[in-house]
């Protein structure tokens, strides 16, 4: 080995690594982000629950149970409710996670003993919930001298506490952004390389046909793969659709909407394919990470909150866990909706606009 | 109608392009009559697909102005695409569509009216001998194909203007001649065509010719004229010694550009220079030693002798 000419090599590589600007930007950039925002933002030990309760004791001991669970920081208690539908009903909307009820009865069970004192209802449909209610079961009841399990944790929408039934709504997302984002990101750039695009803006073709033209064959492969999940989580592992496969499909639909947008501006950002790749893969770990796919929202410092707020997959994995599992409808989540829809909107037009039809 | 027509295809005054520091393209003036084939002759990166780019709109002028087919540019390119037809440098088609698919998306994209699309199609692949390949993938297709395929594709809306970039330089010469035979029909029946080539015998051809170099253009007119307006003498020298003969005349300011052609030297000269002096200068008594009339090769050389280039 001639260590010149493996020198001469090392050489080129660098100087060439120096131009590709985006590249290296990556290497630097992906190791000290993402450790910077998931070193933060993984957290399993979770904390702030949003949560509500029902007191209809009213009594000292009743307040003091409240006053410790607050305490505990588990739960962050939003305020109180006047009945255990209240309660559901929130629950199902996805605003609260945990719900409290303590039965007028509350002093007599303490010293009856003969059932638990109190109620959790926990929302099954992200495991990470059950987890820390189950923390909450630990804490000692007023006025106990005996061990007592005074707490009853009703487990919701997720019983039996079956892994599948929380991962396959999610997973929908995370497979519709691997596939999605990747193959049009990787589109337009294509037809750059392959100087396709020069013959294509020498015609009249107009950025928002080429845009669109581009979407719309993904929009169905999308569909299909949503179809193809739905149908193996149903038949392989029982998981539910307790709300209506049309609104599963709706939200899909927007989902989709917003990934093929995502993708196609990263085609007009990258210059080659290979590029193209690692922007995609980019924009996926954060996706994974931060959008409580993986890693509970609730857990997460405010910081990493708000990123997780202008991801699409933290939307949709709220919309599609609401209707699939807890019967939610699109209306009860307005928000995901609203937020999913616009982050399509923003990020199309954005990308139509960088579509030049000029070469300068 | 005809006579509403403006009488030039294309009209630039002052057309630039910078690129950073580089001026690819520098206050080029053009004018190119309708139903003409017009020549751009130039070494690479002269500015011929700068040029070209601008004039169908893919590049902003950064000073200067050009009118094409009455339309201002880049201001009116959206209206400019429908009417002409680009071919650019690169095969732009799609390789893994058929032959008949690629028609058939170019068709649609120039929003020719289905019925008549088929018909246009039809006549293409009649035309350029397409019938039996119809089902061919385009990247499986010879280089002389591939650019048939291109031409038959940008003209399938019957444009009035067609610019072509270099179309021929990765065609055998056997198809580069049977390209051009198609290029003149289409001239016959009316459109104007555009082409930039580094071939001195395409360039032969055209009704009007302009030679760029470095972003100037040195030198525009009929190939015939161009040739009877060379000034200086063509001297054809044939010698033994054929390199130490073009090194030794290249050195004597008296001498615009020596170019070897097969054994031979074509030694172009200032009108001054007689015979005389160019046997003093050889190393050996040359075998052959005569004046010959200009070609578009001297014409070439003279046009960019400033700039020490020579070899084409």
């Amino acid at each position: 080995m001639n260590i010149n000419r493996l020198m001469a090599i090392v050489l080129k590589e660098l100087r060439q690594l120096r131009r590709d600007r985006l590249t290296f930007g990556m290497i630097l950039g992906i190791p000290s982000l993402q450790l910077i925002l998931f070193g933060f933002a993984i957290n399993l030990d979770i904390r702030h629950i949003d949560a509500a309760y029902v007191d209809q004791a009213q009594t000292v001991q009743s307040r003091e149970t409240i006053a410790r669970l607050k305490a505990t920081e588990v739960v962050n208690l939003r305020g109180q409710l006047f009945s255990p539908e209240q309660l559901q009903t929130e629950m199902r909307k996805g605003h609260i996670s945990v719900g409290i009820v303590i039965p007028a009865d509350f002093e007599r069970r303490l010293q009856v003993r003969d059932r638990p004192a109190y109620q959790i209802m926990v929302d099954g449909s992200d495991q990470t919930v059950q987890a820390a209610a189950r923390q909450l079961a630990q804490m000692p009841l007023p006025a106990l001298n005996k061990p007592y399990q005074g707490t009853e944790i009703v487990n919701f929408y997720n019983p039996e506490r079956r892994a599948p039934v929380n991962t396959v709504p999610g997973l929908i997302g995370v497979i519709l952004t691997m596939t999605l984002v990747m193959f049009t990101a990787m589109a337009l750039v294509r037809e750059r390389e392959r100087g396709n695009l020069e013959m294509l803006i020498a015609t009249p073709v107009s950025p928002w046909e080429l845009t669109i033209g581009k979407v719309l064959p993904f929009v169905f492969i999308g569909l299909v793969q949503v179809t193809v999940v739905l149908l193996l989580g149903k038949l392989v592992f029982s998981v539910p659709i307790r709300g209506s496969l049309l609104e599963v499909y709706a939200a899909a639909l927007l989902f989709i909407l917003a990934n093929l947008s995502l993708g196609i501006l990263l085609s007009t950002m990258a210059k080659s394919q290979f590029q193209a790749m690692q922007l995609a893969f980019f924009t996926f770990l954060p996706q994974i990470l931060l959008s409580g796919f993986m890693f509970p929202y609730a857990g997460m410092p405010v910081f990493a909150q708000r990123i997780a707020e202008i991801l699409p997959m933290t939307h949709f994995i709220r919309l599609i866990r609401g209707i699939m599992l807890r019967g939610a409808d699109l209306w009860d989540m307005p928000w995901d909706l609203a937020a999913l829809a616009m982050i399509a909107a923003v990020l199309l037009t954005i990308s139509t606009r960088r579509i030049s039809k000029r070469l300068d | 109608m005809v006579s509403e027509l403006p009488e030039y295809a294309i009209m630039a005054r002052g057309l630039t392009r910078r690129f950073g520091e580089l001026v690819a393209v520098d206050h080029i003036d053009l004018s190119v009559s309708r139903g003409q084939v017009y020549g751009f002759l130039g070494p690479n990166g002269s500015g011929k697909s700068t040029t070209l780019r601008m004039l169908c709109g893919l590049l902003t002028p950064t000073s200067g102005s050009a009118e094409v087919l009455g339309l201002h540019m880049p201001e009116q390119a959206e209206l400019l695409k429908k009417r002409i037809g680009y071919m650019t440098q690169k095969f732009s088609l799609y390789e893994d569509l058929s032959v008949l698919e690629n028609l058939q998306f170019l068709a649609a994209v120039h929003d020719i009216p289905r019925k008549l699309a088929k018909s246009r199609i039809a006549e293409m692949l009649e035309r350029y001998h397409f019938v039996d390949r119809q089902h061919q993938l385009a990247g499986t297709m010879s280089g002389g194909q591939k650019q048939r395929l291109s031409l038959a594709g940008s003209i399938l809306h019957e444009p009035e203007l067609l610019l072509l970039d270099e179309p021929t330089s990765a065609v055998d010469p056997e198809s580069r001649r049977d390209f051009w035979s198609k290029l003149f029909e289409l001239a016959d029946a009316g459109t104007t065509l555009l082409v930039s080539t580094h071939y001195m015998d395409e360039a032969e051809r055209c009704h009007r010719l302009a030679i760029l170099d470095q972003g100037k253009l040195v030198a525009d007119g009929t190939p015939k004229s161009l040739c009877e307006q060379l000034p200086g003498k063509v001297w054809l020298v044939q010698t033994e010694q054929a390199r130490a003969a073009e090194t030794a005349l290249r050195k004597l300011p008296e001498i615009i550009g020596v170019a070897q052609i097969g054994m031979d030297l074509r030694v172009l000269a200032k009108a001054s220079v007689d015979q005389q002096f160019i046997r003093n200068h050889l190393p050996s008594e040359p075998l052959r030693l005569e004046m010959t009339t200009p070609n578009l090769e001297d014409v070439f050389v003279a046009a960019t002798h400033k700039h020490d280039r020579v070899v084409l």
